[in-house]
């Protein structure tokens, strides 16, 4: 029911909501009008059909009110990754400064919280905000952008290369208990500039509450951007995160989806390869137990000529969780020469979990290479015939070569102490054990 | 794109001839009264108008489906004919009766019906727009206790068989079309094949559409009994109309425990012209339900028709039951296909293995959609998937929808797809061995479809290779 | 049998053979050596009619008619062969059908009768022996998953059963080991008769030591910068390229 929001909206744009330069309410009205008319997707909405947003529909989040938080940087530290990045922490969905920092950034690269850039350089914004994350059709970016609070705006200028990555902690405790938080994030990376960036959703403690985050990524000619993103939402929450990409010639986009968090999540990666001889890298590891839900969607829009994208998701099921994968490879008439790749697997570990999956291909042109392979199965007899024969036990076997599974999606990750961390997380997951 | 594979890709349809025969053509349009004229035509029982009738009824509350990857205009249902026979057929004649103008027909398509001239090994039943118009050795199966003849016969003569089975697998209310279908179908073939017994003889249905403005709903049941086994194949001709026709039939398959039934279907309707006028929309529903250790092998050449929609599938009913779907599908001109399967995996240890390949080419759009379902209980399922697609030329389509909807831990799955072009090097090696294009094009496409037409019965291989050759003809350049 | 006059050719916008002359006579084996990118494969495919370069200028004179005026198949059915560099592969059509398909096609050009499966089985049996290969190679896919000495020796092998006038091989020995070469050089030989001639693509000598050419072209720039008896492949063995290069300017 979006009924529900009408009132939240009008107080919203009431109280802070309707502030910014002029162009920016307007904006939120019509996304809000938008997202009304929509309505929450149903299974008969065929981007949805394996996944049913019913808990959140049926439910009210609230806007949260601002508050002052206790958590201090020791709170913090386990979801750091590597407390030397430059980063910006977000607490209930408010920025918390004295938690950031990102001062050691080349003076030419703009990391700033959304509400300073809009004060600031509200034009260069306005041409890139909802520029990409169309909402048309999308009513969870409606609601974004109807409702979204502070955001983070990463712009590295031509040529600028940055070395370390750039790490977005948004967190939850308790105080989230039934609101809805709705971050955004725009990343211009011009031509030839490079930069890496995590994003983090973490739940501290066993709170509900609704993420809906988005993100817009433009990135320039020859230009790279690396970008991750870590789902570890409380296990009571519901995360939807879209991110939608334009890439130019040259360029390169690598995005690596980690979900392991959340008792319904989804997340959408669209990109389009614009210019020709772009590459596109979406790859991912989803692991989850108990009654979790995790829908994963990528949609790769080869519009040029000779680009490549390269799609490898994993997913361990154990539980009654639900996995759901859907990948669309679109080339355009004009994408000749296009590579195209998808690889899904999906390993079931116990008898009560499900996994859906959906790989499509739309081929409009005829000099092209496209590929997909799906593969659901539990962990193969001889292996573990092969591992117990070696004196591992059955229990350690298992949790060995479930580990390898996932292992094969987090190679893919290039940056070092990001794989190490996850890479110890599913381990422990797995082998309850620390990995040496 | 090459002149020769232009040139390949836009031959003649043969097939498109029109035979003048007087026909019964009932008036145009669909109420309740067509629905009792057709089974009043037919001198049916009361049971069979009321599943009719409930039906029609039911077929009134439905929308037509429109979540498949084709266009075409709003058919107007209440334009169509509903029936159409010609008159010189009466029901239950022998063949020496049948109008010689109607054996010419057929003999133009390549099939004899006359005995000294048939087929060997093959018994062939020819439906004329909406009726049967003779089945040959109807003997030689008797002997072993196979019912081979066309449905009408098969409500008069084995009615307790028809009552038991009609709609056990695609129920009236299965779709829009299948409850269009289960509403008026003429007539189709029934084939019945009692316990243990083998079918000595390859069975098969030439379908023919000629009267103008008229749809064909074929309806065909077949029954393999416990322990049975028989091979059938369907093909399909029709003339060339500026107008399309609706084909909209419906297949029924029930493999009972340990039998096996393999389905084979070279479909040339006519595809319209070059810029899409005239042609088939082929609307079908064809399923077969597969009980214990039983196998149902679906193989179908799809080259015809403007429209193609159509999704063989198999419920993996019983435990160690197999399902498999080999699929040629070809589009050239302005030519649109939808087609696949749908594997439901409900029994221990079922099977299934789908092999599908879309040849694209001119205008044409060609998508693979396919279910794979492993139901909880489906302990230790295994499916194997391979969809591939070649284009021919830039202007159009390949497309795969595969759903994979995996319930079961002990499923193991496998899907690859491919799409590709012909290459210039391949056509280049074909060449510089002294093969012109069309020769290297039709020899690399052949090579593509190979592991499907390896499926086919061998006297069919053939005539699908060379139907694929025309149906390519003029679509490289 | 065959006289290049002047050719040149070239890929889109790149002049990549920039006048070529040669004569090659019946009986004889010619050698064209050269380093990587001097042209030797172009010149090859140039030959056989591969669509991908245009012939800007010269002429290619076969058995007294104009080979450019010829599409490939022709060639081939004139008796032109080119043994590919990287042989392409056919998935779903077996070596047997595609060897009698273009043995028939050669046949029909010369208004011979086309073989039927069964005569042409009895010719396989005894070409397969020539490049020591099993019969059972005849049923797998024209090079699919064959490894790189079993498509150079698949290669000889048509070679042998569709009996070439004018045989080219591009850079036949390249990725092969020294028994699969001496199986394809030996080949080769075999096939060699006072009325068909070879031109051996290559740039290595090492071939050359099984098959004895009688002249022996150095290209370089897209330019026969030398030509000589076979004595010179083995000066080009000890010396290398580079002191023919510089004089020529290239």
């Amino acid at each position: 029911m979006t009924t529900p929001y009408t009132e939240q909206f009008e107080a919203f744009s009431a109280n802070g909501g309707g502030e910014g330069p002029s162009w920016l309410p307007a904006l939120r009205k019509k996304a809000f009008e938008r997202f009304h008319a929509l309505g929450f997707p149903t299974t008969r909405d065929e981007d949805w059909h394996f996944t049913s947003v019913t808990p959140i529909a049926e439910k009210t989040f609230k806007s949260l009110k601002p508050a002052a938080t206790t958590l201090t940087l020791s709170d913090l530290e386990p979801h750091l990754v590597d407390a030397e990045w430059n980063r910006l922490v977000f607490v209930n969905g408010r920025l918390e400064p004295a938690l950031s920092q990102y001062g050691s950034l080349p003076a030419d690269v703009q990391l700033a919280p959304l509400s300073e850039l809009l004060r600031e350089e509200p034009a260069w914004v306005e041409t890139h905000l909802g520029s990409l994350a169309g909402f048309d059709k999308a009513a969870f970016t409606a609601m974004n952008t109807a409702f979204m609070q502070d955001g983070v705006v990463l712009r590295v200028p031509t040529g600028e290369v940055v070395d370390v990555p750039i790490h977005i902690l948004h967190v939850t405790d308790e105080k989230a208990q039934g609101g809805a938080i709705h971050p955004r994030l725009l990343i211009v990376a011009e031509a030839l500039a490079q930069v890496m960036l995590v994003e983090s959703f973490v739940g501290l403690d066993s709170a509900s509450y609704l993420v809906n985050a988005v993100a817009e990524v433009v990135v320039g000619n020859g230009a790279r951007v690396d970008h991750y993103k870590v789902q570890r939402e409380s296990r009571d929450a519901y995360h939807v995160g879209t991110t939608q990409v334009v890439q130019g010639r040259d360029s390169i986009y690598h995005s690596f989806s980690y979900a392991a968090g959340g008792s319904l999540s989804r997340t959408n990666v669209y990109t389009k390869l614009a210019g020709t001889g772009g590459e596109a890298r979406l790859n991912g590891l989803y692991v989850l137990d108990g009654a979790q839900h995790a829908d994963h969607q990528t949609f790769v829009e080869h519009i040029a000529e000779s680009c490549a994208s390269r799609e490898l998701y994993c997913g361990v099921l154990d539980g009654q969780s639900h996995g759901v994968f859907n990948g669309k490879v679109f080339v355009d008439p004009q994408a000749q020469k296009t590579d195209g790749k998808q690889t899904n697997k999906a390993l079931l570990l116990s008898p009560q979990a499900r996994v859906d999956t959906k790989p499509q291909l739309e081929i409009f042109a005829d000099d092209v290479k496209c590929t997909h392979g799906a593969t659901v199965g539990r962990i193969d007899e001889m292996a573990l015939f092969y591992l117990k024969s070696r004196g591992i036990g059955a229990e350690s076997a298992r949790a060995l070569l479930t580990y390898a599974f996932a292992a094969e999606a987090l190679e893919t990750i290039e940056i070092d102490a990001l794989r190490l961390d996850l890479e110890r997380q599913v381990f422990e997951r797995f082998t309850h054990s620390q990995l040496v | 794109m090459s002149s020769s594979i232009e040139a390949l890709v836009n031959k003649e349809y043969a097939y498109g001839f029109v035979t003048d025969v007087e026909s019964d053509t009932i008036p145009v349009g669909l109420t309740e009264d067509t629905v009792r004229l057709i089974s009043a035509k037919k001198n049916e029982p009361q049971w069979l108008l009321d599943w009719r009738l409930k039906a029609f009824r039911r077929w009134q509350s439905m929308t037509e489906p429109h979540w498949s990857n084709v266009s075409y205009p709003p058919i107007d249902y209440q334009a169509q004919t509903y029936y159409s026979a010609p008159k010189s057929v009466k029901p239950l004649q022998s063949l020496a009766d049948v109008d010689p103008e109607l054996l010419k027909t057929y003999e133009k398509l390549g099939i004899s019906l006359t005995e000294q001239k048939r087929l060997n090994g093959i018994a062939v039943d020819a439906i004329f727009d909406s009726v049967s118009v003779g089945t040959t050795m109807k003997t030689e199966l008797e002997k072993v206790g196979v019912i081979f003849c066309s449905f009408g016969e098969a409500v008069q003569h084995h009615p307790e068989l028809v009552q038991k089975y009609l709609g056990s697998v695609v129920p009236y209310s299965d779709n829009f079309f299948a409850a269009l279908n289960s509403a008026v179908f003429s007539d189709g073939s029934f084939v019945y094949v009692p316990k243990g017994v083998k079918c000595p003889l390859e069975l098969s249905t030439y379908f023919r559409i000629n009267a103008a403005n008229t749809g064909q709903f074929e309806r065909t049941l077949i029954v393999a009994d416990e322990g049975a086994s028989v091979s059938y194949l369907e093909g399909c001709t029709a003339p060339k109309r500026d107008e399309n026709q609706l084909h909209a039939a419906v297949v029924e398959i029930i493999a009972l425990d340990r039998s096996s039934v393999k389905y084979s279907t070279v479909q040339n309707w006519y595809a319209g012209d070059k810029n899409g006028v005239g042609g088939i929309y082929n609307f079908v529903t064809k399923r077969g339900k597969a009980m214990t250790d039983a196998k149902i092998s679906w193989t179908q050449v799809e080259t015809g028709s403007a429209i193609t929609w159509k999704y063989p599938s198999v419920i993996l009913q019983g435990d160690n039951s197999v399902g498999e779907f080999y699929s040629v599908a070809v589009v050239n001109g302005m030519q649109q296909a939808d087609t696949g399967t749908k594997m439901i995996h409900i029994g221990r240890n079922t099977k299934s293995t789908i092999i599908s390949k879309g040849i694209s080419a001119g205008k044409g759009q060609n998508s693979y959609r396919g279910q794979v379902k492993v139901l909880p209980k489906a302990e230790g399922a295994r499916n194997y998937t391979q969809c591939d697609s070649m284009l021919i030329g830039n202007a159009c389509g390949a497309h795969t929808f595969p759903y994979i909807e995996i319930a079961n831990n002990t499923a193991t799955l496998e899907h690859e797809a491919s799409t590709s072009k012909i290459g210039e090097d391949q056509i280049f090696y074909c060449k510089a061995r002294g093969l012109n294009a069309e020769h290297a094009i039709s020899l690399i496409v052949a090579g593509f479809c190979k592991e499907v037409f390896k499926e086919l019965p061998m006297e069919f291989a053939l005539e699908a290779q060379q139907l694929l050759g025309i149906s390519l003809e003029g679509s490289v350049g | 049998m065959l006289t290049i006059t002047n050719l040149h050719a070239s890929a889109g916008s790149k002049e990549i053979l920039k006048g070529i002359s040669l004569t090659v006579k019946a009986g004889e084996v010619h050698a064209i050596m050269g380093p990587n990118g001097s042209g030797k494969s172009t010149l090859a495919q140039v030959i056989a009619g591969h669509p991908g370069y245009d012939v800007t200028s010269g002429s290619i004179e076969y058995e007294g008619q104009d080979l450019l005026e010829l599409d490939a198949e022709e060639r081939a059915q004139q008796g032109v062969f080119l043994a590919f560099q990287y042989p392409v592969e056919i998935p779903g059509v077996t070596n047997a059908y595609f060897l009698r398909a273009a043995y028939n096609e050669i046949r029909k050009a010369h208004g011979e009768e086309e073989a039927d499966p069964i005569e042409f089985l009895d010719i396989m049996e005894e070409k397969l022996k020539l490049v020591e290969m099993d019969a059972s190679m005849m049923q797998r896919s024209v090079n699919a998953g064959f490894s790189g000495g079993e498509k150079k020796r698949n290669e000889i092998l048509q070679m042998a059963v569709l009996a070439p006038k004018l045989a080219v091989l591009d850079e036949t020995d390249s990725g092969l080991d020294i028994d699969a070469l001496r199986i394809v050089a030996e080949g080769v030989n075999k096939l060699k008769r006072p009325t068909n001639a070879t031109i051996v693509v290559t740039h290595y000598q090492r071939l050359l030591n099984y098959i004895i050419p009688d002249h022996v072209h150095v290209l370089a720039g897209g330019k026969i910068v030398k030509s000589g008896g076979k004595e010179l492949a083995h000066e080009l063995e000890a010396k290398g390229y580079d002191w023919l290069l510089e004089p020529a300017g290239v």
